[in-house]
């Protein structure tokens, strides 16, 4: 007879007041089999991650079955690890000053008592369990003093030890969740990972790998099941479907082609030309600029495009590269914030309060900031006319409510975006650099920052726009560039420029060879 | 969107985004009646200190003339000595103030004050002029603040730690040039004291009124100048002001130098007033400081170390203080008021905040 699956879920569905993000979702994980998760942004997939580990209960109905014993659900948060599953998210929760040891052993400290801690078992005990998953890790060295990959691969091992002690009472071997590992490992971390988590299912584990990559889902799982508008689009065998047919599983039929807006803008690409850039993984990115040309970067998460916008700005540091702006350049290892304003460059980061914007002081500080000195008077700074200028300046900006005294937190997301993109438009840049420029910004709050955006490029600003929203980029950009593994791999114009297309490219550019890079 | 009613994709993008946007429409609703309290409510928060202040005056006053029927307590003999003796805390605090701005903690400026006197006293006492020993003394001064914001900012290590060291290395150098002894003027030279003590504006020494003169100019600096305003940024968000092309590092570096230069002025302050310096009484200032400058920092523009404040703290706490001594009420007051006032201040401030948590320096 056969063994019941590890992990069984049907009928699972949640709603967000209207809005469905499961709608009767079924999952079947065998033992020892690596399964896969697949499906873009907002398909359902965290909210499916989030009701396994408990953070959110379902719709009634929903069933969930582990190795032939019903649980009833909602699940309580953190019950998932008697009931013998175990989850690694990106941020892997390891102490970087404690050693590899002490990391394993955190869950056991936090749960139980102990008067005497007998460290050398403790490491032996450790040493035993790494060189069991074939792994060349010291016990004894420090989490911060591990590359990536290894910290990685310890988060793993930790969490199959929490499954493990939980499961002996419960009979099946456990069930790991890893929850996008990959991102920002090397390929050869990738490797090392895939080999642990072969010797995982060996012993009979069952593995839930969550991904946006589809090369590495080929290459890895057995089965996936790919979501798409809060459904299951379908269940595939790996080893029987092309990497096309995943692509189009994954985001559905082709739809009609957003309108892009058209400006008028000069074909001379000379205003601003960045050249062999490079930075933590970006690797020698060349792009140019014509004046009024909005140009826009994006990939998946890991590709590198996303911290372009700041090593232009010199917010950090560029390993290497040169900018030009109208002929004059400037190497981008010695670029720093202050310079970057003397050049006419404006930096939207995403972290909007934080980097952005002093959440703590009023609108009008953070308005004048950058413009501060045009209101120093012979007696000190013209504070009633600052105050004026914030005014005018948010009622411009449609700010709202517009009241300069207002500090900039008590403000809705997309207020204070408006807020701090006026503090730089103000200033005319000639090249502005934005960083997910509409991220948490309501609908209607959007349309008026893309519209601020557009009047910025009429009025001859180039703008860089590095952003994961595939409409957005498709409503605001002249040009989109998409990054795979720090390379730009292919650049969509024209017709081309509609978000399935480029939702399609970021995908697919993974699988791009590495010798057919755009140059 | 009419293009796409059919697609499950769009719809679904559709309702989404309609429900994002009804709760940033709440979102923003909520924020916008939530800041704007009723103007009495800002008002009292804004001078409720000056108050406390009146009534405290007010009830020392009451139980001195029907309990005790004298006037001992409120009387302008009595108040211009409680003035006349704050100048040198009032400056200390406004030293202070600079760094807290700019999201520094400095802990060694009492010990900085006191080493400078120091030097003042002991220059003086060798026969140098008076306006040699007291710009000697204020180099001293920005000398330790300059060390100070080399081992914070170059080594980035926490303020805190820095100027805690600093307190007891400063400490250390004044034991040992003043041999641990008092330093007297009054043979050698009493220019100082006649400059800082001796002249009298309304009966009130000299060193109340430096204080209220530097008090206008750190006002002036912080609200009405651009470098005053970038401090504010960079104390309030260091990445913030960073990317605004603010040099982060010479800003809290100049904040921890003028403060020690401040700090020297409080000590040449406190040489004109007691005509001598000693390596040890004036320690206990730094807590007097701490605890006015975060009181201060409760009202007038609530939420940020003022100097206006600052000044209105010095004189509650002393206020206060005077008022339980002439009851005959025994010294350990002092440390009960400052000590208690500090927290106090600081948990009344954090009310206002709704409890977040701290964040300071780093």
């Amino acid at each position: 007879m056969q063994k019941p699956p590890a992990l069984q879920i049907t009928n699972l569905s949640k709603h967000f007041g209207g809005a469905v993000a499961l709608d009767g979702v079924s999952l079947s994980v065998s033992r020892g089999e690596v399964h896969g998760l697949l499906g873009q942004n907002g398909s359902g997939k965290s909210t499916l991650i989030k009701i396994l580990s408990g953070f959110l209960a379902p719709q009634p109905g929903a069933k969930l079955v582990l190795y032939g014993r019903e649980i009833p659900l909602p699940l309580t948060p953190g019950q998932f690890r008697e009931l013998g599953m175990a989850f690694v998210h990106q941020h892997l929760g390891l102490i970087p000053s404690l050693s590899v040891t002490e990391n394993i052993c955190l869950s056991d400290f936090a749960t139980q008592n102990r008067w005497r801690i007998d460290w050398r078992g403790e490491s032996q005990r450790i040493r035993r369990i790494l060189t069991d998953y074939e792994l060349a890790i010291d016990p004894t060295a420090k989490i911060q003093d591990l590359p990536q990959v290894d910290r990685c691969l310890v988060a793993i091992v930790r969490a199959m030890e929490e499954v493990r002690s939980a499961q002996e009472a419960h009979g099946g071997e456990g069930i790991l969740v890893l929850d996008e590992p990959t991102p920002f490992l090397p390929r050869i971390g990738v490797e090392k990972l895939f080999n642990l988590v072969r010797q995982l299912v060996k012993k009979d584990a069952s593995v839930i790998f969550v991904s946006h990559d589809v090369d590495e889902i080929m290459e890895i799982t057995d089965r996936a099941t790919v979501l798409r508008d809060g459904r299951v689009a379908g269940v595939i065998e790996t080893d029987r479907t092309s990497p096309e047919d995943f692509i189009e599983l994954i985001i559905g039929k082709r739809v009609t082609a957003y309108q892009a807006t058209h400006r008028k803008k000069s074909t001379d690409r000379s205003a601003v030309i960045v050249n062999d850039l490079s930075g933590a993984t970006c690797r020698n990115v060349s792009f140019d600029l014509s004046g009024g040309e909005v140009l826009g970067l994006t990939g998946l998460i890991g590709s590198g495009f996303d911290e372009i916008p700041s090593l232009i700005y010199g917010a950090r540091t560029a390993l290497d590269g040169m900018l030009s702006i109208d002929g004059k350049e400037t190497r981008l290892r010695e670029m720093n914030p202050e310079k970057a304003i003397g050049l006419g460059m404006a930096f939207l980061p995403a972290d909007r309060i934080g980097a952005s914007g002093a959440g703590t002081l009023p609108i009008t500080d953070n308005m004048t900031l950058p413009s501060m000195a045009n209101f120093a008077r012979r007696l000190g700074l013209d504070r009633l006319g600052m105050r004026q200028w914030a005014q005018v300046t948010g009622g411009a900006h449609d700010v709202r409510p517009n009241n300069p005294d207002l500090n900039l937190e008590n403000l809705s997301g997309g207020n204070q975006q408006k807020v701090l993109l006026a503090k730089w438009l103000e200033l005319k840049p000639r090249l502005l650099l934005l960083d997910e420029p509409t991220q948490g910004v309501d609908v209607g709050a959007r349309q008026q920052v893309f519209a601020a955006i557009d009047k910025a490029a009429r009025e001859g600003a180039s703008i860089v726009c590095a952003s994961t929203d595939a409409e957005q980029l498709a409503q605001i950009c002249d040009r989109v560039i998409v990054f795979a593994q720090g390379r730009p791999v292919t650049e969509l114009t024209g017709e081309r420029l509609t978000k399935e297309e480029i939702v399609f490219q970021c995908y697919s550019a993974q699988s791009v060879d590495q010798t057919a890079l755009v140059e | 969107m009419d293009a796409h009613n059919n697609d499950p994709i769009a719809q679904y993008e559709a309702r989404l985004a309609e429900l994002e946007s009804k709760v940033l429409r709440l979102q923003e609703e909520r924020s916008k009646s939530a800041p704007t309290p009723a103007v009495p409510k800002k008002f009292f928060e804004r001078y409720a200190i000056i108050g406390i202040w009146i009534l405290l005056i007010a009830l020392f006053a009451f139980i001195d003339s029907s309990i005790y029927g004298s006037s001992r307590f409120f009387s302008w003999t009595n108040f211009s000595t409680i003035f006349g003796t704050q100048g040198v805390l009032i400056v200390l605090t406004l030293g202070l103030l600079l760094p807290l701005t700019a999201g520094d903690f400095d802990l060694s400026i009492a010990a900085n004050m006191t080493l400078s006197s120091l030097v003042v006293a002991i220059l003086i006492s060798l026969g140098s002029p008076t306006l040699v020993a007291v710009v000697l003394g204020l180099l001293v001064g920005a000398a330790i603040g300059a060390a100070n914001a080399f081992f914070i900012v170059f080594f980035r290590i926490h303020s805190l730690i820095v100027t805690l060291g600093m307190a007891t290395f400063v400490i250390g150098i004044a034991k040992w040039i003043s041999g641990s002894r008092t330093i007297s003027i009054f043979g050698a030279n009493p220019t100082l004291i006649g400059w800082v003590n001796q002249t009298r504006l309304f009966e009130v020494s000299m060193s109340f009124w430096y204080a209220l003169i530097l008090c206008a100019i750190i006002w002036y600096f912080l609200e009405y100048t651009t470098p005053g305003r970038r401090l504010l940024f960079v104390g309030r968000a260091r990445e913030v002001a960073r990317l605004a092309g603010i040099r982060v590092a010479s800003v809290r570096a100049l904040a921890l130098i003028c403060s020690g230069a401040i700090a020297a002025i409080a000590g040449v302050l406190a040489v004109g007033l007691n005509g001598s310096a000693d390596p040890s009484s004036r320690i206990g200032l730094l807590l007097p400081a701490f605890a006015a400058a975060f009181l201060g920092a409760t009202s007038i523009v609530p939420g940020r170390f003022n100097p206006v404040g600052s000044l209105i703290g010095v004189l509650l706490l002393a206020t206060g203080i005077s008022g339980l001594q002439i009851f005959g009420i025994p010294n350990f007051v002092q440390d009960l008021f400052y000590g208690g006032g500090l927290i106090l201040a600081v948990a009344a401030s954090q009310l206002v905040r709704r409890r977040q948590p701290m964040e300071f320096g780093s």
